[in-house]
């Protein structure tokens, strides 16, 4: 798992994906962070952080789209299948290169924090609680994007299916509301991903949805691992 | 150290490898040999475990490669097809990383120089992977299959896309390699598999066609007397030729007689072929006395390794060809005769016999057209 999560931390910089990402992060968080709370005078980061959720939804698919699928296009996966080591290695590896990277990006709201110290007071309950919601959306976001690697060869199209997908779990509030079947409604709502992260972008610790973002991101590693072992059966 | 039993692999209803069995013991150099599409390549990924097999077994080293894969695994050097390299990585920062993937304990710095001096890549090491030729790559291929001085080796079509320099030294690495490892390679090249391989195992269609060292394979399938003799008639012209083939034709146990090409001039080889366990040497001598006649050659053909090749994976095709060859024309003319005119100051050949030919490739056709006509 070390030797495959340095590789791919390497690649991301050699490939550049990591300063694309790093940048396109920094820049529109700043950008929130200078209007969204600077701007309006006030040192509540909550709206920063909500609108950071089409950000991420937007950029995680260029961490993960290569992840899986070059390594079936170039082959090299037959270097890794090969090797003496388990899928879920190799799966955990690729999954805590770009989650390092994604906590790497995320990490700059404590710069922005400092500035805030700086002028006023700073609800640092709010602001931790946000950076670990972010984190946890992050983490099943990157589970999800991972999956949707294994699946194609072409790394385009696992960024545009990983958008996508991630676009209609965002859009399953709106979807929920025009239900009317109320058990249906329930079970989107349980599975929305963005009313679970502005819950915890007001403050609201809940447990539950810690446990449904760690699961997300369980179920859809687990699956990465079955596509994986199912390639070997085909 | 390698033992495969009753290896099946199915696509569908396609049976890719079909109930394959071998072993291979410890310090063996063993060559897969098969034409493209045999299923070389497929055995060779159900052995290192990269596809797993519908039914069958594969001990490497007594373990099971699907019930302790990570074992068994580590037991395996593996060169695929396509090298599995990262071309945006160096040569040196790759075989570091499969030095870790492969979860190496052997001394880092002194190893990584081994393997690169035996493969003669230390001077590409701080290269690219992505600018290194075909050739370099296919080397640094091979390195990470050396890595943690695997056991077994698997190499699957090692030399190919490099030069003739290249070949005779990866090969001369593989010979090396073989003293120590076990070693499994595949190629659809005969003189490779024939110059490095102590044993021999032809695949065709999925089946074990033959099994053995490249002589025991000869031996097995060559229990047919054939050879080619080459006979000096009296006249010197085509007529001797007709003459000589009636006459061998009746010797005991001949099983065809056929005219070969013209060699020295008005002298003709003549491929004969007797019945099994029939040595015709000394009745053609006698017969040549009789007509005066002088035997200037006579060799017998032993198959290479290449006849037995196509004879294997052609099967009944080649002689089901030479049978049509046989029925459809006289002997005589298989080979095309020609006549020489001088015209103009200038030497034309011109084919002669042509027309003749042409009614027998129309006669077939109408057998062709025929069968036709009844299917329909």
């Amino acid at each position: 798992m070390g030797a495959i999560y340095r590789r791919e931390m390497g690649a991301f910089f050699t490939s550049g994906a990591a300063y694309v990402f790093l940048t396109v992060f920094t820049l529109l968080s700043g950008v929130f962070f200078f209007f969204g709370v600077i701007g309006s005078g006030t040192t509540e980061t909550s709206n920063m952080f909500s609108s950071m959720f089409m950000v991420v939804l937007f950029l995680i698919p260029i961490l993960t789209m290569k992840l899986l699928s070059e390594e079936k296009k170039n082959r090299t996966d037959q270097g890794l299948l090969t090797a003496p080591i388990g899928l879920w290695s190799i799966v955990m590896g690729k999954y805590l290169a770009a989650l390092t990277l994604f906590i790497l990006a995320e990490s700059v709201v404590f710069i922005y924090s400092i500035i805030l110290a700086y002028l006023g007071n700073v609800v640092w309950s709010t602001l931790l609680g946000n950076y670990f919601a972010m984190l946890f959306l992050g983490s099943a976001f990157i589970a999800v994007g991972l999956f949707i690697s294994s699946l194609t060869e072409n790394q385009m199209a696992s960024a545009v299916v990983s958008m996508v997908a991630l676009f209609v779990l965002y859009l399953f509030d709106s979807l929920a509301a025009s239900v009317s079947i109320e058990a249906v409604k329930k079970v989107m709502l349980m599975f929305s991903f963005y009313s679970r992260y502005l819950e915890f972008t007001q403050g609201v610790f809940n447990l539950t949805s810690v446990v449904f973002f760690v699961s997300v991101a369980f179920v859809f590693n687990f699956l990465t691992v079955r596509v994986l072992d199912k390639r070997r059966w085909g | 150290m390698i033992e495969v039993k009753n290896l099946t692999k199915r696509y569908g209803d396609k049976r890719a490898v079909n109930d394959i069995s071998f072993s291979v013991g410890k310090g063996e150099i063993l060559g897969f040999l098969g034409p493209n599409g045999a299923g070389k390549s497929t055995t060779m990924n159900m052995l290192t475990g990269y596809i797993s097999s519908t039914s069958g077994q594969i001990l490497i080293n007594g373990v099971d490669i699907l019930e302790d894969p990570i074992k068994a695994k580590a037991n395996i050097g593996y060169l695929p097809e396509i090298p599995p390299l990262y071309v945006d990585m160096t040569v040196d920062g790759y075989l570091n990383f499969m030095y870790d993937l492969k979860k190496c304990k052997i001394s880092r710095k002194a190893h990584l120089e081994e393997v690169c001096n035996l493969c003669q890549i230390s001077g590409v090491r701080n290269r690219l992977i992505r600018n290194l030729s075909k050739g370099y790559k296919q080397r640094v291929g091979l390195a990470q299959a050396l890595i943690n001085n695997p056991p077994v080796l698997i190499l699957d079509e090692p030399t190919v896309g490099l030069d003739p320099n290249q070949i005779i030294e990866i090969r001369t690495l593989i010979k090396k390699l073989g003293k120590k490892h076990t070693v499994i390679l595949s190629s659809h090249i005969l003189p490779e598999i024939q110059a490095v391989c102590d044993r021999i195992i032809i695949i065709n269609k999925g089946v074990v066609a033959a099994d053995g060292t490249a002589e025991e394979i000869a031996t097995h399938l060559t229990n047919e007397h054939k050879m080619t003799i080459r006979i000096e008639g009296s006249t010197h012209t085509a007529a001797d030729k007709k003459e000589i083939v009636e006459a061998i034709k009746g010797i005991d146990g001949i099983k065809y007689v056929r005219a070969d090409m013209e060699r020295e001039k008005g002298i003709y080889d003549y491929d004969v072929e007797a019945d099994e366990n029939v040595d015709i040497r000394r009745a053609l001598n006698t017969l040549c006395r009789e007509r005066e006649w002088n035997i200037l050659m006579l060799q017998l053909s032993a198959m290479t390794l290449e006849d037995i090749f196509l004879k294997i994976t052609m099967g009944d095709e080649v002689i089901a060809k030479e049978k049509a060859a046989e029925m459809g024309r006289k002997p005589e003319n298989t080979a095309p005769k020609f006549s020489l005119d001088i015209k103009d100051g200038e030497l034309v050949a011109t084919e002669v016999e042509k027309e003749e030919k042409l009614l027998v490739d129309q006669s077939f056709d109408d057998d062709d057209e025929n069968n036709e006509g009844g299917e329909k």
